[in-house]
């Protein structure tokens, strides 16, 4: 036995309020992050990953009010990422509750972050966002990072940068493709193999899950961990078939 | 449930521990969650979280005196679970603070994982248990030959597997005691708090002891 490999849906949280999540039925609330967090919890989910995209200040004391209702509630270990911008934020979502924070444009702006809040929160707790994009110099493919949703070049490598916030103290990279992203064609493989070969932190593949093979693919390139969003949210795939499917496919999957 | 039922949640400024009470009210125990040594005596069950560093939790409790309530409870030989850290100050000391001592409650000492791979050790991973042990009361409804997955954070543990007191193993490159018992003293090193269904029937277990 070893670490099994992870299967982690992830909800779009606004002002407190699911923006893109499950499309269940038969919820009362379907806005409610608690509510959708709790049939992922159900499910067996390995982690639940909230991404913020609140902009207001208003908006963001609801999102800890989310976040505290969340983990009285489920049993998982689970992220908060969005809008973080320094250590008096990571402090405020872990005492709320969560598990783990996601950073990505403040630790492009002072990688310092990272190392603060691993010394401070241990490395478990800080998840790095790298969100790339392929560019082609001559036939070769490279990476950049991109902040504010896949709009603003950093002017960073996605593999220097990954083995950096490696040195810095990241307990994991949440790397996802700007290119294949809300495609559903599947997960940028090349990317994963290539951040994966080069670090030894845990890498969660994000963007263009699909359908199930899709999935195993990921795993098979190299990721610890596969986020979907879309395909769970509608209910096309459920996280139990997803996992008999990995563990039919050979991989170490929770049972 | 009567007082003698009570779970006492110590809370020692050891990180955040309120997912351990919201587990274990889901469990539906009867729960305190409190840094006061008197209430922690008065305990019908006494549950030891722990994050952070092995010598500043130790010197927490001996300091706000919670370490003489525990080696009271225990001497009254009432439930006690330590968790994550909380299970590895139960031992004699850890190489995490060399020359500190754990509380001692139980032989051996905690040891940094001897490994080339990445730690912490984060995630879920499998823990195998004994015949033996699956007839220890932390664990009925466990079985011998179904591993379960738990949700581990840790870069220290303890190493001597053969231990008597082992009552489940886990494995990060070299085995490590997952699950450690002792007439009423328990430990788990990973987080049942946030290992969904088994690590909640492990507090179940724990709270109807």
């Amino acid at each position: 036995m070893s670490l099994a490999k992870r299967i982690i849906p992830c909800l779009d949280v606004k002002d407190g309020r699911v923006v893109k999540g499950i499309n269940f039925l038969d919820l009362r609330d379907a806005g409610d992050p608690v509510e959708q967090a709790v049939r992922y919890d159900e499910q067996k989910a390995d982690e639940l990953i909230f991404l913020d995209i609140t902009a207001s200040h208003e908006g963001r004391a609801s999102m800890l009010d989310a976040i505290r209702r969340t983990a009285d509630s489920i049993f998982i270990p689970f992220t908060v990422g969005g809008g973080v911008r320094s250590v008096e934020d990571f402090i405020a979502i872990l005492n709320a509750g969560a598990d783990k924070v996601g950073v990505n444009t403040a630790a492009l702006n002072d990688p310092e972050l990272v190392a603060r809040a691993a010394d401070r929160f241990g490395s478990q707790c800080v998840v790095v966002a790298v969100d790339a994009r392929r560019v082609r110099v001559g036939g070769e493919a490279r990476w950049e990072v991109y902040t504010h949703g896949g709009r603003n070049p950093a002017g960073v490598d996605a593999l220097e940068w990954s083995q950096r916030v490696e040195r810095l103290g990241a307990g994991e990279i949440l790397l996802t493709s700007m290119d294949t992203d809300g495609t559903r064609a599947g997960y940028d493989l090349e990317l994963i193999r290539t951040i994966s070969d080069v670090v030894s932190i845990p890498v969660i593949a994000s963007g263009g899950a699909g359908k199930l093979s899709h999935l195993d693919e990921a795993l098979t390139s190299g990721a610890h961990a596969v986020l979907a969003a879309s395909i769970f949210h509608f209910g096309e795939i459920t996280v139990p078939e997803a996992r008999n499917y990995l563990a039919e496919r050979g991989h170490e999957v929770r049972r | 449930m009567t007082t003698c039922g009570r779970v006492v949640v110590l809370d020692y400024g050891a990180g955040n521990v309120r997912s351990v009470v919201k587990a274990l009210e889901h469990e539906g125990a009867d729960v305190v969650f409190s840094s006061d040594p008197a209430v922690a005596r008065q305990a019908g069950r006494l549950v030891l979280p722990g994050q952070g560093h092995f010598g500043q939790c130790i010197g927490s409790l001996e300091e706000g005196g919670l370490a003489d309530a525990i080696r009271e409870v225990v001497a009254d030989e009432r439930p006690f679970l330590g968790i994550c850290v909380g299970m590895q100050l139960l031992y004699e000391g850890s190489e995490e603070a060399p020359g500190v001592p754990g509380l001692g409650l139980l032989p051996g000492l905690v040891r940094r994982i001897p490994t080339e791979l990445h730690l912490p050790h984060v995630g879920w991973n499998g823990v195998a248990f004994s015949d033996q042990a699956v007839v220890d009361p932390l664990l009925a409804g466990f079985n011998a030959s179904e591993p379960r997955y738990f949700y581990h954070v840790h870069s220290y543990a303890q190493l001597d597997v053969e231990n008597c007191q082992v009552l489940g193993v886990c494995r990060y490159d070299v085995p490590f005691a997952s699950v450690v018992g002792h007439g009423r003293v328990w430990g788990a090193q990973f987080h049942p708090e946030k290992s969904q269904e088994w690590g909640l029937k492990l507090l179940r277990n724990f709270a109807r002891l």
